[in-house]
């Protein structure tokens, strides 16, 4: 009887485990089959044409998603990097330091559309007009908690006897923490940006109503402009079967750069994440 | 200005010097070097760097404060910009209902007549979670338990990237791959299957031929939660002690009797931990559930009806909505939103943190 519970429940997380990889492979098997079948040149080289005319391509959902997310590494990476050295270098144990912990934490489940009307409040019904740089606002503060947390992860494996030495020799501590600690830590550092601009770069609910999307070229922080998932979520949503040929093949190129960051950083961090620069 | 680049020099020259050698000869050899003594230039280098080294101190405090300060500017914005609402409604927005002037019939939702409550998206919101929680915590637990506990070695490693690129896929694919895969699956042979064995329940009619709605969403958000609460339980069991295994297995039990005993009971806190993370994650999520939940401020008892949840209404009207209060009153869905997974994240990390405590921060 114990030994049939046994079976059993082998059996049940067996199939669960089954369950969880069919929709994935599922996803990933559709995705590259629509995407690839779609896939052309004119898709990085054309701007969306009208509704009716066959062909065009989402090049200024592309350079708009690069914008963006140029902006938003710009505000998020320096500022989660600061906060990552204050959380293990300085903070270390004390009570303020746990408390960023936490917070950075929490921010980090926020739903993504909260910080969208937060960008909207700030900057957008301020200006009262739409514009890339609400949007890159909005997607540089989600970077920061994670972008935090990973380097702090990474600073706190640095071995201790790294800074004595640094120190020992007389460099003031400024100097060893960024000539020193952070270059050691640097490969990891990196990959958690890295992830952190993953995230954010498939987001598309912060964008909708600051970044807004344009069906033609912009590259003005102060209009709105293009991005590839949000040009997704409008093709997807249109009745036309043009449009959602282009959408798989966002997603597609979208989910390429995606899968190419996260492979990245499991590399990285399998390879143990000193080796490359110590 | 001198000044700032004698740290650097002396730095230098300390580096090629790991030999016993008093520095001191050294630097008389050396006509570089400015002519005052290596004591002057040593306390100048020190006084130099103790300014230098608070103001980074402080740059780095900075940037941890700026954390907070993002906190404390979405609660405030959000609060400032659902003023009108906050007013004039009251808590009452939360559940109240209306009826409409012309037909008589109850309201929720009507930005003509500036009549707001968000309660069919409270209730859209709870529906597809619960619906996301059932379908994926047993699937989460099962396959948690499968990669620590009986999975072959060679397995575990492409398992766990597999799950981890689950968990990076963006909402908006998930969506685009359910309004293509998904509702049609749905629509032809889920829901009449669902109908004809569980319709006598009333939670399955036939009213919405689609294949949109709460179930939809449900399973969609299923797939997305799974793979943060499947590696949450992970991490949470693999800190579980080896003594604690071994000692139940010495005690003759079965491996499903240790995993029982041994590891899920030791785990559970964190276990729970990681299903209210995962919940958070289900309340908060937008664009899969938009393209999917069907978007109508309507509350059914069937879970094959068309709804709309707290995020789904603000990504739907937010960038259309003209008037003041229309703005007003999907940012108090928003700020509710923030309040309810700020506590939900909050209570979530407490747990989680509860267990893993005593082990180093690079378990997973």
């Amino acid at each position: 009887m114990r030994a049939l519970t046994d079976g059993t429940v082998t059996g049940l997380a067996i199939l669960a485990t089954l369950i969880v990889v069919a929709p994935l492979i599922a996803i990933f098997v559709y995705l590259i089959y629509m995407g690839a079948s779609s896939l052309n040149l004119d898709f990085f080289t054309q701007i969306p044409k009208p509704v009716g005319e066959s062909g065009g391509g989402m090049a200024n959902a592309i350079v708009g998603s690069a914008i963006l997310l140029a902006l938003a590494s710009l505000i998020g990476v320096p500022i989660g990097i600061g906060a990552g050295i204050f959380l293990a270098e300085f903070g270390r144990g004390s009570k303020l330091a746990n408390g960023i912990r936490f917070t950075a934490d929490v921010l980090n489940g926020v739903p993504s559309i909260v910080m969208g009307l937060a960008a909207y409040a700030l900057i957008v019904s301020e200006q009262k007009h739409f514009s890339a740089f609400a949007g890159g606002i909005a997607l540089g503060f989600m970077m920061i908690p994670t972008v935090c947390r990973t380097s702090e992860e990474m600073l706190l494996m640095v071995p201790n006897v790294i800074r004595e030495a640094a120190l020992g020799l007389g460099v003031p501590n400024w100097r060893s923490v960024l000539s020193i600690t952070v270059k050691t830590a640097s490969p990891g550092i990196i990959t958690g940006c890295m992830l952190a601009f993953a995230r954010v770069a498939g987001e598309t609910a912060p964008l909708i109503f600051t970044a807004l999307g344009n069906q033609f070229w912009s590259t003005s922080l102060n209009e709105p402009i293009a991005a590839l998932p949000l040009q997704i979520y409008v093709y997807a949503l249109s009745p036309y079967d043009d449009w959602h040929r282009l959408a798989w093949a966002g997603s597609l190129v979208l989910i390429v750069l995606i899968v190419l960051a996260v492979s990245l950083v499991r590399f990285v961090a399998s390879r143990g994440v000193l080796k490359g620069a110590s | 200005m001198v000044n700032v680049h004698v740290p650097e020099i002396h730095l230098s020259q300390a580096q090629f010097q790991p030999e016993p050698d008093s520095p001191k000869g050294k630097k008389v050899a050396e006509p570089l070097v400015v002519s005052v003594s290596a004591e002057r230039t040593f306390l100048l280098s020190r006084g130099n760097s103790a300014f230098a080294d608070r103001l980074f101190a402080w740059l780095m405090l900075l940037c941890g404060l700026s954390i907070f300060a993002i906190v404390a500017l979405i609660a405030f914005e959000l609060v400032l910009r659902s003023q009108l609402t906050l007013h004039k409604f009251g808590l009452a927005f939360f559940y109240e209902a209306f009826t409409d002037p012309d037909t008589h019939l109850q309201m929720f939702w009507d930005p003509v007549n500036e009549q707001f409550s968000a309660r069919p998206f409270i209730y859209g919101t709870l529906v597809s979670s619960f619906l996301a929680l059932l379908m994926a915590v047993p699937l989460a637990v099962g396959l948690a338990v499968f990669l620590t506990e009986m999975c072959p070695r060679m397995l575990r490693g492409p398992l766990a990237f597999l799950t981890e690129l689950l968990a990076a896929i963006p909402s908006v694919i998930y969506g685009l791959w359910a309004v293509f895969v998904l509702v049609p699956l749905m629509r032809e042979h889920v829901n009449p299957f669902l109908i004809k064995v569980l319709g006598w329940t009333t939670l399955f009619n036939d009213e919405n031929p689609t294949g949109l709605g709460y179930l939809t969403a449900g399973v969609i958000l299923a797939i997305m939660i799974l793979p943060i609460i499947s590696s949450l339980t992970r991490e949470v069991m693999t800190t579980v002690p080896h003594s604690q295994r071994e000692a139940v297995l010495a005690l003759g039990a079965t491996r499903w009797e240790m995993i029982r005993m041994g590891v899920l009971r030791n785990a559970r806190i964190g276990i729970v931990g990681a299903v209210i993370l995962g919940l958070g994650r289900a309340l908060g999520e937008t664009m899969a559930v938009a393209m999917v939940i069907g978007a109508t401020p309507e509350i059914h008892r069937s879970i094959l009806s068309n709804g709309s949840s707290m995020a789904t209404v603000i990504a739907n009207e937010y960038a259309e909505a003209v008037s003041e209060m229309h703005l007003s009153a999907l940012t108090e869905i928003g700020l509710a939103l923030f309040v309810v997974t700020i506590i939900v994240n909050a209570l979530a990390q407490v747990l989680i943190w509860a267990v893993t405590r005593g082990t180093p921060a690079q378990a997973h």
